[in-house]
């Protein structure tokens, strides 16, 4: 059960930035600094922080969705930088992402039938008609129905756009998914049905989560290990039991103290 | 879509060049059936007559009927004007596609041609190029073609630009796909609206350049009727055929302002940004 999947290793990430007198200057600011993460197989590694702490980046690097300055990041046992361009396609078959913004995540002008089955299209799997049912099948248990696959998605909500972009990532059946901040957009009675979907869907096909949020409430919900982000570094890395009740940085108390509605923990006063 | 074409056709402004722009094609293609004469046909007996009934815009100099040559004019007029921005736009979407796409040195190549390009003003550039080659309405869109495409191109590499960073873009990296299914099945259906605008605006000063090389003789040639040339023929009579510059010079300026009536109608339609400013 606590075999890793995937592993990040001293990810360093930079963005250049123009600075100084007429923008000829450059600094780099460090978006991901020495970052280092393991989610193992089944489990939920929750990756927490601010706005601006990175957590974005690190999600779009792991996906290769960003070149690395430098670091690795092992899946499967293949260092995903070290890939052809071919080889890497064929790997992300395993490694999905449900974006956070679920208005621009998905293409406005496909249906949601196309949208879903582009993952299974691009893979080749399966003739058309099982690709069809495939398809059928994943938009029914995300809790659409199959005359939604005709419609566009400006037809939906937020929260029912949030389960087509579950649906297109998790019907190729992937073993990791990394989820960026898939509740952040959503209203609060509706987070709390899509994170139950997340956990139940993960339950049945045996998937690892990197669930990335700014909320410590969320967290707790979904969590097995936790990962507190701050201006790029990892600051705090632990099991999501101890973490809460014994946070060890600073900054992870502060965190946790800034969650609405909960009351000031008992060590707090004491450490300081 | 369907809705947003009814809502084109509610804002007076693309109403108005919509109207404008049918009929004048509408006329161009039922030419041969609506001219009352043969556009070459010369009657000597009739020479410079002014409007009536038997001719509606009068006569020209070799007694060659002003409407029927006018209508004949229009088709010249539009099918340079569409195919010559029909060759702008391809290369300008292929070259912009790439440069917004792969960015890098291919976009500061491609961007440092296109200010090169824009430096250079294009009808002199037009003017030149013409004079080596023998002047025919061919050579007319192809070369107006091949010297309009900047605009389009820093458009669609603008788009494409801020297309890449999108989510559902990324999206599709994720799942797998290559750069040929991001660029043709997610970037360019979503970048066609501001194509479509620049499509129909750049038509008008397509109109409007045909109209001048055929003006100055080196557009389409004579007998064949073109706007511009029938505005060159009644240069020499303008003190007393005032007809034979008036009704060109009308059709050029409804056609051009047709255009860009349709143009800035279907932007402010099409592009969010900018609804509800008039």
């Amino acid at each position: 059960m606590s075999e890793a999947i995937l592993v990040a290793r001293h990810l360093v990430k930079t963005y250049p930035q123009r600075g100084g007198l007429f923008g000829l200057g450059q600094q780099k600011v460090k978006a991901l600094d020495d970052v280092s993460i393991q989610l193992n197989a089944g489990e939920t590694l929750a990756v927490v922080g601010e706005s601006g702490s990175g957590k974005s980046t690190l999600a779009r690097c792991l996906l290769q969705l960003l070149p690395l300055d430098s670091g690795e990041v092992q899946f499967q046992g293949h260092d995903l930088a070290k890939l052809t361009g071919k080889e890497l396609r064929a790997i992300r078959r395993d490694l999905q992402m449900v974006f956070q913004d679920p208005f621009a995540s998905l293409n406005p002008r496909m249906r949601v039938g196309e949208i879903i089955a582009e993952g299974l299209l691009i893979h080749d799997l399966g003739t058309a008609s099982e690709q069809q049912r495939k398809v059928v099948q994943m938009v029914k248990r995300v809790g659409l129905s199959e005359a939604d696959l005709q419609k566009y998605p400006h037809e939906f909500s937020g929260g029912q756009r949030q389960r087509i972009g579950i649906a297109r990532a998790l019907v190729l059946e992937p073993k990791v998914v990394v989820c960026d901040e898939p509740v952040s957009a959503l209203d609060v009675s509706i987070q709390a049905q899509i994170l139950l979907l997340l956990r139940e869907l993960q339950q049945e096909m045996q998937l690892s989560y990197l669930f990335i949020t700014h909320d410590l409430r969320v967290v707790r919900h979904i969590a097995d290990q936790v990962a507190v982000m701050y201006k790029g570094r990892v600051v705090e890395q632990g099991d999501v039991d101890s973490l809460y009740q014994s946070p060890q940085q600073e900054y992870t108390r502060n965190l946790l103290n800034a969650i609405p509605g909960r009351r000031p923990l008992a060590g707090l006063a004491a450490a300081g | 879509m369907p809705n947003k074409w009814r809502q084109a056709l509610r804002n007076p402004l693309a109403l108005s060049g919509f109207i404008i722009i049918f009929g004048i094609l509408l006329l161009a293609i039922l030419a041969p059936l609506i001219a009352p004469y043969d556009p070459n046909a010369i009657d000597v007996k009739a020479i410079l007559l002014p409007p009536s009934l038997q001719h509606p815009m009068g006569t020209d100099g070799l007694g060659r009927d002003v409407f029927s040559r006018m209508l004949f004019g229009a088709r010249i007029s539009l099918l340079v004007g569409i195919v010559a921005v029909g060759i702008a736009t391809s290369i300008g979407i292929v070259l912009g596609a790439i440069s917004g796409y792969y960015r890098g040195w291919v976009d500061v190549v491609i961007m440092r041609l296109v200010d090169v390009m824009l430096s250079i003003p294009t009808f002199f550039l037009i003017l030149a190029v013409i004079a080596f080659l023998t002047p025919s309405i061919w050579n007319i869109m192809i070369v107006i073609g091949l010297t309009s495409w900047m605009g389009v191109t820093r458009l669609v590499r603008a788009e494409f630009l801020s297309l890449r960073g999108r989510e559902f873009v990324m999206a599709s990296e994720t799942l797998g796909a290559r750069d040929f299914r991001m660029i043709f099945i997610h970037m360019l259906p979503n970048s066609l609206t501001p194509i479509m605008v620049s499509f129909v605006l750049g038509v008008a000063s397509a109109v409007l350049v045909e109209s001048g090389l055929s003006f100055l003789g080196l557009g389409v040639q004579a007998p064949q009727a073109s706007w511009g040339n029938i505005l060159t023929d009644g240069k020499e009579y303008i003190q007393f055929a005032w007809w034979l510059s008036l009704f060109p010079g009308v059709a050029i300026l409804l056609t051009v302002l047709g255009y860009n009536l349709l143009g800035e109608g279907l932007r402010d339609v099409l592009d969010p940004r900018t609804t509800n400013t008039r």
